[in-house]
């Protein structure tokens, strides 16, 4: 993994709506087998993206949210909220579903994939990337 | 392409794969593998639920290599393993799997 390369693919768009939310994360599943260090961004109104209980049934489309609880399975472990979209938003941490990968190292434990950060630690995050993809 | 399961037919893609998901059932799934060569065996069947077990909670059809894994977790090593995965559906674990099992064609693949 040494030569793996930071890859942060960053939401900005509500789930439905516009094809993006679902495009970039095919490409994350798609990418996931190349063994990169690949984490996500939710931002502006993409935090929608990761809303618990959603429901698609009114407008004919698949509600695929479930699918980012997938993620753990390839290897997608850092899931980064931005606090500041929440808060502009009325949301809260809580109104987001959990998501949780499980730790080979440790006997399978569960842990939190879903990071919340504020404005300034995005920035940083950004900031430390070999290549940044916005959706 | 279609395939006829008592008296009716079932709508298929190009490659083999339904349409309408809510069309699947056993027999639709015999019917499918006997199309693929697939000879369908208790374990061959344990993966088929795997699959569609595991649809059903991600609305995802899995990469080979998260249905290795965990096929191991759930059904244990000696079906849990490419090589045993790979003989059983000799077309792609995932991607033969998932068409027997009657979900889309696993995301990336070709």
């Amino acid at each position: 993994m040494s030569d793996a390369k930071k890859f942060l693919y960053v939401n900005r768009k509500a789930p439905y709506g516009t094809i993006y939310a679902l495009e970039s994360l095919e490409v994350v599943l798609i990418a996931a087998a190349f063994e990169q260090d690949v984490s996500l961004a939710f931002l502006d109104d993409g935090v929608f993206q990761l809303t618990r209980d959603q429901s698609t049934d009114a407008i004919g489309v698949k509600n695929f949210s479930p699918t980012f609880r997938a993620l753990g399975d390839y290897e997608v472990t850092k899931l980064f909220v931005e606090k500041e979209s929440l808060d502009e938003r009325g949301l809260d941490p809580s109104d987001l579903q959990e998501i949780v990968w499980e730790d080979e190292e440790e006997d399978w434990e569960e842990k939190p994939s879903i990071r919340i950060v504020s404005r300034a630690e995005m920035a940083d995050i950004m900031a430390d990337q070999d290549v940044v993809l916005s959706f | 392409m279609a395939y006829q399961v008592n008296g009716s037919t079932i709508e298929a893609d190009e490659e083999g794969y339904i349409v309408n998901l809510d069309d699947w059932s056993k027999e639709l799934a015999a019917e499918i593998a006997k199309a693929e060569s697939v000879e369908m065996t208790e374990n061959h069947w344990k993966v088929i639920d795997f699959l569609r077990k595991y649809y059903d909670e991600f609305q995802l059809a899995p990469a080979v290599r998260v249905l290795v894994k965990n096929a191991k977790k759930k059904l244990g090593a000696e079906i849990g393993n490419s090589k045993t995965l790979e003989e059983m559906f000799p077309k792609g674990a995932a991607k033969q799997g998932c068409k027997i099992a009657g979900l889309p064609k696993p995301t990336g693949c070709v």
